[in-house]
């Protein structure tokens, strides 16, 4: 972080009252201790007139005059206070506030407030109607109501108004243009009724209709929030900036945003690349496992195209950053995407398809009524156009526009435990459909960074020494090893040898960490070792003229991997495995996990092609993966999810990511999306069947307010205490399990 | 029945003052951070050094 300056510029924005602004995702903060450490330090240094910490969302957000303070200051001091921090990209975070949000829960307040008052009202109304109310009472009674509702429902109703103009607009129905029209004729009905001193009014049922609606409303935008502000954590965690070289030579840290096609970046040994672009200067072997799936490395030299999400090895590389290349692996891969897309689009949501089909029906047995009361009950038009509406509002969609919602939020809940953020709210019913599921292997079904997988019979002792040894080199094989031993005091003197390896002294002896020749292995015992051990890299270590090991490092299978599998088979899924390694590596894993059916160097198109080969056959198929030679078939499979180590598109693509270096996410995310659609399902056959008993109630005239507002709360509350078992299906489920 | 004049208002005003305060308080923030508010009350860096330190538990 010293070697360079970061552009702070691009991360600061200004506020009205002349200060910068700066937010910032905060890594490690675990206690409350932590958010009055970071305030009271920041808040000690001059110039810096607000920090706040804000715990639900991770961030820092900090204030300063700019006269008086250098930001780069601020990440130093977090950084000896033991807290990593990233300032967000502006371009990225788009909005600062949570204006939808905000806008929700002052109408549920508002509604809140109104349906309270205005039941108050029509309790003593409808008891005043049983025994001796006077009329005058009641008309005060009904325009006090009016005068509260009607304001209510012009503000309260604005989110589903917004909604169903937009349907109407684009020539669609969705389950906002009936609870829209319900709502306004409730309402308008109402105020008719109240100047004609009629006994009913229907104010508290409008009313009372929005409250219910705008609770579930608010309760889904807010567990999408929070998935969405977690995610944008991740991304800006995983410090997507570059170093650009300015041209008098020296380089800084931009943001991605601030990079334009033609700027020259510097990507030092053994870090990631963040850009597309061509190698100008310089040689190095690069990583390409999370863009081709294959794992060896790959030699790059001046002139070669190097992708974003590759690893560089160990060699610094000045790169021309390319904009969209034609012809390059990324150029076909956003070519295949587009086109995969678009066909997904085409999926209808259970709930839009359930509206589709209740908004006519409603609507005709509405129509049907007046018309029936009018001819063949010989009523005046007035008394039938009551019967009518009353049928509408009893029909209202009131358990139908919660049942698929608060499914929803408790379903993203459990996922959001389980270590999953979904990307889609739809990806739930997607979920709960598959048959086929399709893994990636490099960096999904193995773990994304490479370890050690078997230390070649070395003591403790000189494997540690080994890991140290290797801190000193930025070859991504000695960073793997470093980091599997833990170790963190380099060795004193110790000399990197270009391409070869690294050495040192200790104790006396002379110690060696390298390629097998560096360390003078023999040449039999190494092709022994890589018999033994083929999908591995091979690191040789020397102590002294005896002690000597081939260590092998490779990108291995997560843990559980074996388990899932055995888990997902045992649950009737088809496996398969598809990925762009060699036929060797992929076999070997596919044996390991038991799965029948692999295909290895496959490239993207391929992928899609089988895909759509599989769904052409009637499989709903899923897709695993986190290259960007997945991205193209994690979008045109009909549900897919990426680990939170995949690359950018990939993550785009997906419907769900999961966190961690397990790969038991997965299962769980299909058996909670199985127990959530059938809870749906259940949801919208109790609407149904609501409805079925109302209806006729209300054909038949006998509908009053009182009726109306049991009926409608009733139903309310058995579809979102059903969708609340949701919780307790799969705390059992879980329980049974272990 | 005539105290409906006055009962009636003063449900609503009570309904509506609560309404507003919540209003007020959304606005003011009061809601953006609904984990760091539970241990923002256990922070003693409001009070004066000495204080701090005698009304600790672990105080001296």
């Amino acid at each position: 972080m010293n070697a360079h300056t970061r552009d702070w510029e691009a991360f600061v924005t200004q506020k009205e009252d002349g200060k910068a602004h700066m937010e910032l995702a905060v890594d490690g903060i675990t206690c409350a201790a932590c958010i009055f450490e970071i305030e009271r330090e920041l808040l000690k240094e001059q110039g810096i007139s607000h920090a706040r910490v804000n715990m639900s969302s991770q961030r820092l957000s900090v204030d300063w005059d700019e006269a008086a303070y250098n930001p780069s200051r601020l990440v130093d001091l977090m950084e000896a206070l033991g807290y990593k921090v990233y300032p967000f990209d502006p371009a990225q975070v788009k909005a600062r506030g949570d204006r939808i949000g905000h806008e929700l829960l002052r109408s549920l307040a508002i509604s809140g407030f109104a349906a309270m008052n205005i039941m108050l009202l029509s309790i003593s109304v409808w008891s005043g109607n049983s025994s001796d109310i006077d009329m005058e009472t009641r008309a005060f009674f009904h325009w006090l109501s009016a005068l509260i509702a009607l304001p209510t429902v012009v503000y309260a109703g604005r989110p589903f108004y917004r909604s169903a103009l937009k349907a109407i607009k684009t020539g669609r129905l969705n389950m906002d243009v009936p609870i829209s029209i319900g709502v306004l004729l409730a309402t308008g009905l109402s105020v008719v009724q109240t100047v004609q001193h009629a006994r009913h009014a229907y104010f508290d049922s409008a009313v009372m209709l929005l409250f219910f609606l705008l609770a579930g409303r608010y309760l889904d935008h807010m567990m999408r929030r929070k998935t969405r502000s977690f995610a944008e954590n991740i991304a800006t965690l995983k410090a997507e900036s570059a170093a650009k070289i300015l041209p008098d030579g020296s380089t800084q840290e931009v943001p991605l945003s601030k990079l334009e096609a033609g700027d020259k970046v510097l990507v030092r040994a053994g870090e990631r690349v963040s850009v597309d672009g061509v190698v100008l200067e310089g040689q190095s072997e690069i990583d390409q496992s999370l863009v081709t799936g294959e794992t060896r490395l790959q030699p790059v030299s001046v002139g070669d195209n190097v992708f974003a999400g590759t690893l560089n090895g160990p060699g610094t590389l000045t790169l021309g950053v390319t904009a969209s290349a034609k012809g390059t692996l990324l150029d076909e891969v956003n070519r295949l995407l587009e086109t995969a897309l678009e066909g997904r689009s085409s999926y209808v949501q259970i709930a839009d398809r359930a509206s589709q089909l209740y908004a006519p029906v409603v609507h005709l047995a509405a129509l049907i009524t007046f018309l029936g009361w009018v001819f063949l009950m010989g009523a005046d038009w007035q008394y039938g156009l009551v019967i009518a509406i009353s049928v509408l509002i009893i029909t209202c969609p009131c358990a139908l526009g919660l049942a698929i919602p608060v499914v929803q939020v408790v379903a993203s809940g459990l996922f959001f435990r389980s270590r999953i953020l979904l990307n889609a709210g739809d990806a739930v019913e997607r979920l709960a459909n598959v048959k086929t599921i399709v893994f990636d292997k490099t960096g999904t079904v193995t773990l994304p960074q490479a370890t050690l997988g078997d230390a070649g019979g070395l003591s403790e002792a000189d494997l540690a020494l080994a890991g140290r040894l290797a801190l000193s080199s930025r070859h991504p094989l000695s960073q793997a090893l470093s980091k599997a031993t833990a170790q963190t005091q380099p060795i004193g003197g110790a000399s990197e040898v270009v391409g070869k390896g690294v050495q040192g002294q200790w104790d006396g002896e002379e110690i060696r960490l390298g390629s097998p020749s560096f360390c003078g292995i023999p040449q039999g015992a190494v092709e022994q070792r890589q018999k033994e051990q083929p999908g591995s890299s091979l690191l040789a270590f020397r102590r002294g003229a005896d002690v000597w090991a081939l260590l092998a490092i490779g990108q291995y299978l997560r843990q559980d991997a074996v388990e899932t599998m055995a888990a997902l088979r045992a649950r009737g899924y088809n496996l398969e495995l598809l990925s762009g390694d060699t036929a060797e590596a992929v076999g070997d894993v596919a044996a390991a996990l038991g799965i029948e059916r692999w295909q290895a160097a496959v490239k993207p198109q391929d992928k899609i092609a089988h895909i759509e080969h599989l769904k052409a056959q009637g499989h709903a198929v899923m897709m695993v993966g986190d290259g960007l030679n997945d991205a193209p078939a994690l979008a045109a499979a009909n549900v897919s999810m990426s680990p939170v180590s995949a690359v950018h598109v990939s993550q785009a693509a997906a419907d769900a990511m999961f966190l961690g270096d397990e790969l038991m996410p997965v299962v769980e995310a299909l058996d909670i999306a199985g127990k959530a659609h059938r809870l749906m399902q259940e949801n919208l056959g109790l609407s149904v069947i609501y409805n079925v008993i109302a209806v006729p109630i209300a054909v038949l005239g006998y509908v009053t307010p009182l009726v109306a507002a049991l009926a409608m709360s009733g139903s309310s509350i058995i579809v979102v205490l059903n969708a609340v078992r949701l919780q307790f299906m799969v705390k059992q489920a879980n329980k049974e399990s272990v | 029945m005539e105290v409906l004049l006055y009962l009636i208002p003063a449900a609503l005003i009570l309904g509506g003052s609560g309404l507003i305060a919540f209003l007020w308080s959304m606005k003011n923030g009061q809601y953006d951070d609904l984990e760091g508010a539970k241990w923002r009350i256990l922070d003693d860096g409001d009070l004066p050094d000495d204080h701090a330190r005698t009304a600790g538990p672990d105080a001296k």
